[in-house]
């Protein structure tokens, strides 16, 4: 064995691998260790216990905070993955004609534009906006939210699209069905499953914001994770890190059923 | 259009007519998208563009009428009493700050990012998958809770101290938070998964056939490295540089949580602008240098991608 030449291997890359690995999961891992902290402390272990998580629930700030982030991810991604799904229809499966290259730029504008300029944009759009038309509701960040979640949706039902099969459509269509019977009956369920992949993508990508929706809110609309950027000024509680956790879950379940969604299909 | 071709036949104008229906088709699914982001990404930026060279109101807003101070102020400051102009020191060190700190951000994150792609692309076909999906949780956890983890480990109090401690290397605790080396240490962790992704999508399509080529002609491992390995996946190596040095420059997040209110980067000045700065048009001029800064390092990498390829290709 240990005479075989392996061209692959190059010395000490598995050694900082794994240590970046363990580099990745060490802090996640000591947040969830002491939001069972039974003592008020993130420092120092007192015991197991539910309790931080209890008063998370019971704190009345953190619920409303926390429906209100799902309410705004809810509606961004549905409407952000409509408009995705259009829009890569549109820019796929196609030979080049003018003005591809444009959209493609132009969906993904959100990406190339720092967080902070694109939330300073806003805010100050978002003013004017105001002054004119005296509407202060949640509008504005479902808005802001969808624009930055269309890339994000519109990336994995792009790649799904263009592994598709043209020959089965071409096959409805020579069986006299209409191009709206054709998308229905064989493009859209085909495609389902990039459309799920682009919609979860664009609810965690919702759920995570911070610096837009920090800068875009008006009082009293703080989402879950602009609530604990505010706490984390103050003196912090294990509490912060069982909100941390549950959210940490939440990302995780809804990776792994998008991991096993792309698994499927290749 | 050329004079010398022939007429168009019948059949031709059909399809050219088809074709063009197409294209109609097309734009008009890619309008709500083009839509929704023209709205509400793209031309906000335009009135930013336009506020910049306005006269701040006292408490925020501002002024409809032109001016030229707050491009003035991003470099300069007049001093109050005797009106002589200098540099803004606080500026400059500022900008200085966040392109060192994303600069060495990128660099450490390409050392470790680099290896670790490496290491997910010769693994056998099935833990790639595996490897890979380790990689990308913490990628789409919040920000803020990965900025917080890293607090929690970094802190006086925190894990890495009291192991350090605990083992007698040192006596009293390292104070690294509210440090630039602490908002170098959250941007890198932040943002290393997207070295990783990038840099593995191009070993993923590395030929080892090549890499046996270089060994039959008797090279070592570092010169297969050096020669074989990293002009192959200079594409990954430029995407993941990008990737991570783009929102290490835009940083808001990570050095107002783990630099204090002292350590400030571009991001936080700007948003001051707006909060207690109440100075509108600077923090809109600010934006506009930030967006100018991220769009020549994306030239620069246009356009040494296009090079490599010239030469590799």
């Amino acid at each position: 064995m240990a005479s075989t030449f392996s061209v692959k291997r190059q010395t000490g890359f598995g050694t900082i691998a794994l240590l970046c690995f363990v580099l990745l999961y060490v802090p996640i891992a000591t947040l969830v260790v002491y939001s069972f902290n039974a003592g008020p402390s993130i420092a120092i272990w007192e015991g197991f216990s539910w309790r931080w998580y209890i008063a998370a629930w019971n704190n009345q700030q953190i619920v409303e905070t926390s429906i209100r982030s799902f309410v705004i991810a809810s509606i961004a991604a549905v409407v952000a993955t409509t408009a995705a799904t259009m829009a890569a229809l549109a820019t796929t499966r196609t030979r080049p004609y003018r003005g591809l290259n444009f959209i493609y730029g132009f969906i993904n504008q959100p990406l190339m534009v720092p967080e902070i300029v694109t939330g300073i944009a806003l805010l100050i759009f978002f003013a004017l906006v105001k002054i004119w038309t005296g509407y202060t509701g949640l509008g504005y960040l479902i808005v802001a939210h969808t624009a930055f979640c269309i890339p994000f949706a519109y990336l994995p039902i792009r790649a799904r699209l263009e592994n598709m099969d043209l020959t089965l459509e071409r096959a409805a269509a020579d069986l006299y069905a209409t191009p709206w019977m054709t998308f229905r009956k064989v493009t859209l369920p085909l495609l389902w499953p990039g459309i799920i992949a682009g919609l979860m993508l664009a609810f965690v990508v919702s759920l995570d914001d911070v610096v837009i929706t920090e800068l875009v809110k008006s009082g009293g609309q703080d989402t879950l994770p602009t609530y604990m950027l505010g706490q984390l000024r103050r003196v912090v509680t294990p509490e912060i890190n069982a909100i941390s956790s549950v959210f940490l879950l939440i990302s995780i379940v809804i990776v792994t059923l998008f991991f096993f969604l792309n698994r499927k299909q290749t | 259009m050329h004079q010398d071709n022939p007429p168009l036949t019948r059949a031709a104008q059909v399809a050219a007519a088809a074709d063009r229906q197409e294209i109609r088709n097309r734009w008009f699914l890619a309008s709500p998208a083009l839509f929704i982001i023209f709205f509400a990404a793209i031309g906000p930026l335009f009135i930013v563009l336009v506020f910049s060279f306005l006269t701040p109101a006292d408490y925020g807003g501002v002024v409809w009428k032109p001016s030229g101070q707050a491009w003035f102020q991003v470099l300069f400051e007049k001093d109050i009493f005797d009106d002589t102009t200098t540099f803004a020191d606080a500026h400059l060190s500022i900008l200085w700050r966040s392109v060192k700190l994303s600069f060495f951000t990128t660099l450490i994150a390409l050392a470790f990012g680099f290896p670790t792609a490496y290491f997910i692309s010769t693994r056998p076909e099935k833990s790639r998958d595996i490897w890979l999906f380790l990689i990308t949780i913490p990628f789409w956890t919040n920000l803020l809770i990965r900025t917080f983890a890293v607090q929690e480990v970094i802190r006086n109090e925190g894990i890495f101290n009291t192991v350090l401690m605990k083992l007698g290397i040192i006596s009293s605790p390292i104070q690294i938070m509210f440090t630039d080396v602490a908002i170098m240490l959250g941007m890198l962790y932040v943002y290393l998964p997207l070295m990783v992704l990038p840099l593995y999508a191009s070993m993923e399509k590395l030929d080892f056939r090549l890499v046996e080529a270089g060994y039959d002609l008797y090279a070592n491992r570092f010169q297969v490295l050096r020669r074989v390995i990293i002009p192959l996946v200079k594409p990954g190596i430029i995407a993941g540089s990008i990737l991570v040095f783009i929102p290490s420059l835009g940083a808001y997040v990570t050095p107002r949580v783990l630099g204090g209110g002292k350590n400030m980067m571009l991001g936080n000045l700007i948003e001051l602008q707006f909060g207690q700065g109440r100075n509108w048009p600077l923090g809109a001029a600010l934006s506009i240098t930030l967006m100018a800064i991220v769009m020549i390092a994306l030239m620069i990498y246009v356009r040494s991608a296009g090079r490599s390829e010239v030469r590799h290709g």
